[in-house]
């Protein structure tokens, strides 16, 4: 058989390519499958904090934590609790201590003692995923390990993702961390294992106030839905354009 | 003992007032080593095309030298990306499935181009050695030369004609190849400021100037370094003549090196005018402005990070180069010293980019301090410490000693010997 150079490198050339395609990429899909692709989804989750229920307890950061396996402590949180004492000379104080996990029992903000009689008011503001429509994370992420699915929230995909932290660089909110174990990047899902079998998120689960709950707005009979359709709610930092979809009661301008 | 897990970050952060409890510095030493290595890659690039497409014949010395150096440093620049991973055994994921909305992903394309441009410039351009080797090797004794000539016979591809009409078409080639190298190398630096420069999050990056500030600064620093590696291997040289006696050769190579320099050394100064015009127009802009975010900018730049920005990036590392460089009777020593701050302030002006675009929390409301491991006491703290971007930048002078061997880039004084 007899092979000239040309042709020898023509053919290194193609088979090169032939095998760099992924074959992943003409996957073929079912009838069902292919309908469900184009339908609109009939689920669009969403989330309800009323901050003027949350008395600060963090038994939903200590839910969070047990039931999504985030090292208990870890100062990485996938939802934590923020406090905010505003005084009369106008500052802000704002402490998060682990998360908010054990509460806030102790009346000191970093170390700092303030005095009941100077406070103009002072409130809790939970935090986590906003699960944005418009999510910066997902378009920065190189290999599509954190992507979105049809209803709304984002995932990670534990098996794929590289670790380079461009995800936790793009998130306006701070809601994403390196899992200290798995080595990957990690937030919350609004507990997407237990939502999709029809259960509540652990922190929504755990709340005794009622300060956080789980909305479907693609649902006209959800009546927390309803309550985000009807009444006068807010989001964190929408002018970074990412249509958040953790709508707050309540929320306070000094909101950070 | 089962080991405590490690948060990522927490080892070198330390956080002031009100930080949110994910935020840490994630991007560290080795994220500063990457746009610094890749700006260097490109810089050296440009350098050795001034010759190869506009023809600067003054500059032919220099340009086969960062030629070969760029193909050194380019391994290189991807080694820092490699290290900060955290999962490394998945660094071809980005080439395997890209997501082209990130701007990471087309980093491997981008990447890929460009070495295999270098790479065919510079086998054009040494193809003609290569050959001469294969021949002069033939009938040399001895192993060590029987296997020197294999690695020419490899090298060659089996091109062995250098007639005249031959090498012609390997010029045309290599011009050709200089040529669309020049947009690849601005490319591929350019859009390591568009990794930061789009990331709307962050108030410090998120900038339209900032992939043009990147490519200016990066061609900044790769003409300093060729020139300062340049000067170091000629004064060595000469060195070496003077002892053996070679008084008048080693006066050639002075002279031949002070020519070289001195005019490397006006495009460096043009290059340096326009990152430096392109950041105070940033800095500017960001003041006159005024954004939400200007306040703790503000408080950033002119406070925590006074010192970094203002006196070691643009006064030591901008204004006193530029000053040694400019004012009449340049000797070799100040050029050195001048190169050496040139590329001292660039590498700062990445740290004051990178780490300080991550001094301050995303709440507005506190900061965060990178406190640099020094002494490794873990893989982590080794590679994104001291020691691991030392292992970085010592990397392409290695490699260049080994490409070197093959492909001498300053043929005009082993031609001498």
């Amino acid at each position: 058989m007899t092979c000239s150079r040309r042709e020898f490198l023509k053919n290194t050339v193609s088979s090169t390519v032939a095998s760099v395609m992924p074959l992943s990429a003409f996957t073929l899909l079912s009838h069902a499958e292919a309908a469900a692709a184009l339908a609109e989804s009939k689920v669009r989750w969403a989330f309800l904090v009323d901050t003027n229920k949350c008395v600060g307890c963090g038994l939903c950061v200590t839910a969070c934590k047990k039931e999504n396996e985030i090292p208990f402590d870890a100062p990485v949180t996938r939802t934590w609790v923020e406090r905010y004492v505003v005084t009369k000379d106008g500052e802000t104080h704002i402490d998060s201590p682990m998360g908010g996990r054990d509460g806030f029992i102790d009346d000191k903000i970093r170390g700092e003692e303030i005095d009941p009689d100077n406070i103009d008011k002072a409130f809790f503001v939970p935090k986590l995923c906003n699960q944005c429509d418009n999510p910066a994370c997902v378009q920065v992420c190189p290999v599509g390990a954190t992507y979105q699915t049809d209803d709304g929230v984002v995932l990670i995909d534990r098996n794929w993702c590289i670790g380079c932290g461009y995800c936790i660089m793009a998130c306006p909110y701070g809601v994403r961390f390196f899992h200290p174990e798995k080595k990957v990047a990690d937030k919350c899902n609004f507990c997407y294992h237990r939502i999709s079998k029809g259960m509540q998120p652990a922190c929504v689960e755990c709340c005794s106030f009622g300060a956080r709950r789980i909305a479907n707005l693609n649902d006209p009979n959800d009546p927390v839905a309803n309550i985000i359709k009807t009444e006068r709610v807010s989001v964190l930092k929408d002018e970074y354009g990412t249509k958040p979809h953790v709508f707050y009661l309540g929320l306070d301008a000094e909101v950070r | 003992m089962i080991e405590e897990p490690v948060v990522h970050g927490i080892e070198w952060t330390v956080k002031e007032l009100f930080v949110y409890p994910n935020e840490f510095i994630y991007w560290s030493i080795q994220i500063v080593m990457y746009p610094y290595m890749t700006g260097l890659v490109a810089g050296a690039f440009v350098l050795s095309s001034l010759y190869h497409v506009f023809g600067q014949k003054d500059l032919k010395e220099i340009a086969q030298f960062s030629l070969v150096f760029s193909l050194a440093l380019l391994p290189v620049a991807a080694l820092p990306l490699l290290l900060h991973l955290q999962q490394p055994t998945r660094a071809m994921e980005p080439l395997l499935t890209p997501h082209f909305t990130s701007a990471i992903a087309a980093f491997g394309i981008v990447f890929t181009t460009y070495a295999l441009i270098v790479l065919s410039e510079i086998w054009f351009v040494y193809r003609k050695y290569f050959v001469e080797q294969i021949h002069a090797l033939k009938s040399a004794p001895g192993l060590s030369s029987a296997m020197r000539r294999t690695v020419y016979r490899v090298l060659a591809m089996g091109a062995y004609d250098v007639s005249d009409g031959a090498i012609k078409i390997d010029k045309k080639a290599a011009t050709i190849l200089a040529a669309v190298g020049i947009p690849v190398a601005c490319f591929l630096h350019g859009y390591a400021g568009f990794i930061f420069g789009s990331v709307k999050a962050n108030a410090l990056w998120m900038s339209p100037l900032m992939p043009v500030i990147f490519i200016m600064s990066a061609v900044v620093s790769g003409i300093a370094l060729c020139m300062l590696t340049y000067i170091v291997i000629m004064e060595w040289q000469a060195f070496r003549r003077r002892r053996s006696g070679g008084v008048i050769e080693a006066g050639e190579i002075k002279g031949a090196e002070a020519e070289v320099i001195s005019k490397a050394a006006r495009y460096l100064i043009g290059f340096l005018i326009a990152a430096i015009s392109l950041e105070l127009l940033d800095l500017i802009f960001r003041g006159y402005t005024a954004m939400k975010s200007w306040d703790i900018l503000r408080s950033v730049m002119y406070g925590k990070d006074f010192m970094n920005i203002f006196v070691l990036q643009y006064t030591l590392g901008n204004l006193v180069p530029f000053l040694l460089l400019v004012l009449p009777r340049r000797t070799l020593l100040r050029t050195v010293v001048a190169l050496l701050l040139v590329l001292f302030g660039v590498f700062m002006m990445r740290w004051n980019v990178v780490i300080g675009g991550q001094a301050f929390s995303l709440s507005f409301s506190g900061y965060m301090h990178y406190e640099i491991p020094v002494i490794p006491h873990s893989v982590e703290t080794f590679k994104e410490g001291v020691f691991g971007a030392l292992m970085v930048i010592t990397t392409p002078f290695v490699l260049f000693w080994i490409i070197n061997k093959f492909v001498p880039s300053l043929r005009r004084t082993t031609e001498g010997s």
